[in-house]
């Protein structure tokens, strides 16, 4: 037993520095060579070059009070507070009461924050996500901010329609996973275009 | 329409895959050339590589192998603080990183930790990312071990731990995972050794952007069927899953080695028509779990799901996931509805056979056939012979231990942590669905597969020490017994086929094995998820 395990250490200090330094080392070294922005996490900037945030992390988009702030599409709620470093959901079950009471009282909300009827509201904008981090919103809960941001702004819906668009992500090739829109971008694009 | 696409495709690519890989697997494991990487590798060992060892010899390496492991990665947690690339991260407490060790050493991945507040890069890389290869390697040496015992004849020979652990890394795992991460990197997988940026949001807040080498982690993390996360979120996170599509690419690399196996047992006991029947039974499993959870998951609230990968995937993932022993999740399986989670649960309690974790979902399935081809023998009233191998008493004493190691982990467990206060006060929901979350903790350990209900907090003393012999003992005694076993049928000579053998390629066969499949964990689990999610499912 002694001769396997002095092998067995020989083994895994041979494995350490193969797989453990070495693969790794060399796929970065590919990745930041190919593809460094991607690599680096998807960063984006506003016109002035200022990073704000990545394109695929979710941000929230409200005031320093928690409040959201009107003239910013919003993104689905967050278990971990759109924390960096706290990915995660909330993992309440079907049956909770909690959830139950919270997703009520959400879609109280945003009902009244867009000026919707509470039917109208999409329960991606009323639940929290797998990584408290989700970029994405549907296509139907962006729909029913496009009034509001327009009137903060004070634009016309027409204004902010095609932007909405532009951010739209379709299902990858035709038929993997579900469209969402890009609430980040969407909204740098939104300050960029219309000021 | 497009969520059925997204399987067929699937299915399609793992039916072109699965011939020429499962072809080269069992090169792999009967070719007599070493590389020269590998001989290199055989003399720094210091292991003889031409000489086949006893079943005995053949434990004992895999033992110490990752008794050693278990110690290295224990050091590496304790020791982060003082060694480079630590990221800042103090030194993991002692009961959370012998369950970490533990957890990654059994190709379990459970995650007591969040990975982006605990690890620094160095453990990630060169602890947790290095087992995430061995274990998965120890996983397919044990089972080349076992078919060798179905394929010889009249030999005490089972081959060599040192040189299955070897290749099934240098010419399986290693080359697959550096195309896999490149691919992952185009989709938008981070892969730097930054500790990531600090940036102010959009509207003025701040927000920490992490980094860090993770495509290269999640790469085999799938592949090994392993499924520990860099990040808490897992496979959720948008830095380890950034769109849908490469999520549909990570559930096609958690399955593309286990359902490639059963070629390679066909083509090394030298009658593809075997594996093709255990395919078989593996594929009709899998796809009835499919449909049940898709339909189970049907108009569910999103609570826990990212809106990019939507209902379909994200419930095909779960699958994919249950039925491997991966645990790497897209979508927190807390929050899927009752019944959908009973489905993970019950995958799990399968043994993690179709297709399972690579190696030891097709060893778990080879037992399963033993008992099948027994059970058949029963019937009929003659000695129950499989691949030319009789299934005598000591044959079927070591499967049925087999068959019951593991619920016997899981319902002990189970039971022993609702009955103390410290197990109770682990439960983040209350009543069927409590139960169901700690109940979900140890089917997870015993059968390594390393998902969570995660709202069950555990990482406390008791689940960390709890959880971390159930996956040990989950692990090691279910390889104990199949190498004795191995050892067993190589011994034996061939017994040749009369019109009374039962033949094992056919429909009839498949039928029973899937039967014995569904009434052994039927039987052993019903009660308990008659508690868990059937009474929450069914009020």
């Amino acid at each position: 037993m002694l001769r396997q395990l002095l092998a067995s250490v020989r083994a895994l200090l041979l494995a350490t520095v193969v797989l453990g330094l070495a693969y790794p080392l060399l796929v970065t070294g590919v990745a930041q060579v190919a593809v460094p922005g991607r690599a680096d996490g998807s960063l984006v900037s506003t016109a002035d070059g200022t990073v704000v945030g990545s394109s695929l992390i979710g941000q929230g988009f409200v005031d320093s009070s928690g409040d959201p702030l009107p003239e910013y599409f919003q993104s689905r709620p967050s278990a971990g507070d759109w924390d960096g470093l706290a990915s995660g959901g909330s993992n309440l079950g079907p049956s909770s009461p909690e959830l139950a009471e919270a997703v009520a009282s959400r879609r109280s909300a945003v009902a009244a924050f867009n000026g919707v009827p509470e039917s109208d509201v999409p329960d991606d904008a009323v639940t929290t996500s797998a990584s408290g981090l989700d970029p994405g919103i549907s296509p139907a809960y962006a729909a029913i901010q496009v009034s509001r941001v327009a009137t903060a702004r004070g634009l016309s819906a027409a204004d902010v329609q095609p932007l909405v668009e532009q951010a739209t992500h379709g299902r990858d090739l035709g038929f993997i996973g579900a469209p969402y829109v890009d609430v980040l971008e969407l909204n740098l694009a939104l300050d960029a275009a219309l000021g | 329409m497009a969520s059925w696409l997204q399987v067929a495709v699937l299915v399609v690519a793992l039916a072109v895959v699965h011939k020429p890989l499962g072809d080269w697997v069992a090169r792999v494991y009967t070719s007599e050339k070493h590389w020269r990487v590998e001989k290199l590798a055989y003399r720094v060992v210091g292991v003889d590589a031409d000489s086949e060892q006893r079943w005995p010899t053949y434990l004992r390496s895999v033992l110490a192998f990752s008794l050693v492991g278990v110690l290295l990665l224990y050091a590496l947690q304790r020791l982060q603080a003082v060694l480079p690339l630590d990221n800042g991260m103090a030194a993991v407490e002692p009961s959370s990183a012998w369950n970490t060790a533990v957890s990654f050493v059994t190709n379990t991945n459970w995650q007591g930790y969040a990975g982006e507040s605990t690890m620094g890069h160095l453990v990630q890389m060169a602890g947790l990312a290095v087992q995430n290869f061995v274990s998965a390697a120890v996983g397919l040496a044990v089972l080349a071990a076992l078919v060798r015992g179905f394929a010889r004849a009249g030999t005490d020979r089972l081959g060599n731990a040192w040189v299955d652990v070897t290749r099934s890394v240098t010419r399986l795992l290693l080359p697959l995972a550096v195309v896999g991460a490149v691919v992952l990197v185009l989709g938008g997988v981070v892969q730097n050794l930054s500790a990531g940026t600090d940036v102010t949001t959009l509207a003025g807040g701040s927000q920490w952007i992490p980094g860090g080498p993770v495509a290269s982690q999640e790469v085999i993390k799938e592949l090994g069927t392993n499924g520990g996360g860099f990040f808490n979120a897992n496979s959720a996170h948008p830095f380890e899953g950034p769109s849908a599509w490469v999520s549909l690419f990570q559930v096609f690399l958690i399955l593309l080695i286990p359902f490639s196996l059963p070629r390679t047992f066909g083509r090394m006991v030298g009658d593809r028509k075997q594996g093709f029947a255990i395919l078989g039974v593996m594929g009709l499993l899998a796809a009835i779990s499919v449909a049940l959870l898709s339909g189970f998951q049907a108009g569910a609230l999103p609570e826990g799901q990212e809106v990019r990968f939507g209902g379909p995937l994200s419930s095909l993932f779960a699958t994919a996931t249950t039925l491997t022993s991966t645990g790497a999740i897209n979508t927190q399986h807390d929050s899927l509805t009752p019944l959908g989670g009973m489905v993970t649960l019950f995958n799990m309690m399968l043994g993690e056979v179709a297709p399972g974790g690579v190696g030891t979902g097709l060893y778990g399935m080879l037992v399963l056939a033993v008992v099948a081809v027994f059970v058949a023998g029963l019937m009929v009233g003659r000695t129950p012979e499989y691949l030319g191998k009789k299934l005598g008493r000591r044959e079927m004493t070591l499967a049925s231990l087999y068959i019951l190691t593991t619920p016997a982990i899981v319902l002990v467990g189970t039971a022993v942590a609702i009955a103390l206060p410290e197990g109770r006060a682990g439960m983040l929901n209350s009543g069927p669905h409590g139960l169901s979350e700690v109940l979900y903790a140890f089917t997870s350990a015993g059968n390594n597969n390393g998902s969570a209900f995660a709202g069950l907090s555990a990482n406390t003393p008791f689940y960390n020490v709890a959880l971390g012999l159930a996956m040990a003992f989950g692990r090691f005694l279910p390889i104990v017994l199949v190498l004795a076993l191995a050892g067993r049928l190589a011994a034996q000579g061939r017994v040749p086929v009369t019109s009374g053998t039962l033949p094992t390629h056919r429909p009839l066969f498949a039928g029973l094995l899937t039967a014995v499949v569904l009434v052994v964990v039927g039987l052993t689990y019903f009660p308990v998820l008659a508690l868990g999610p059937l009474a929450e499912g069914l009020s």
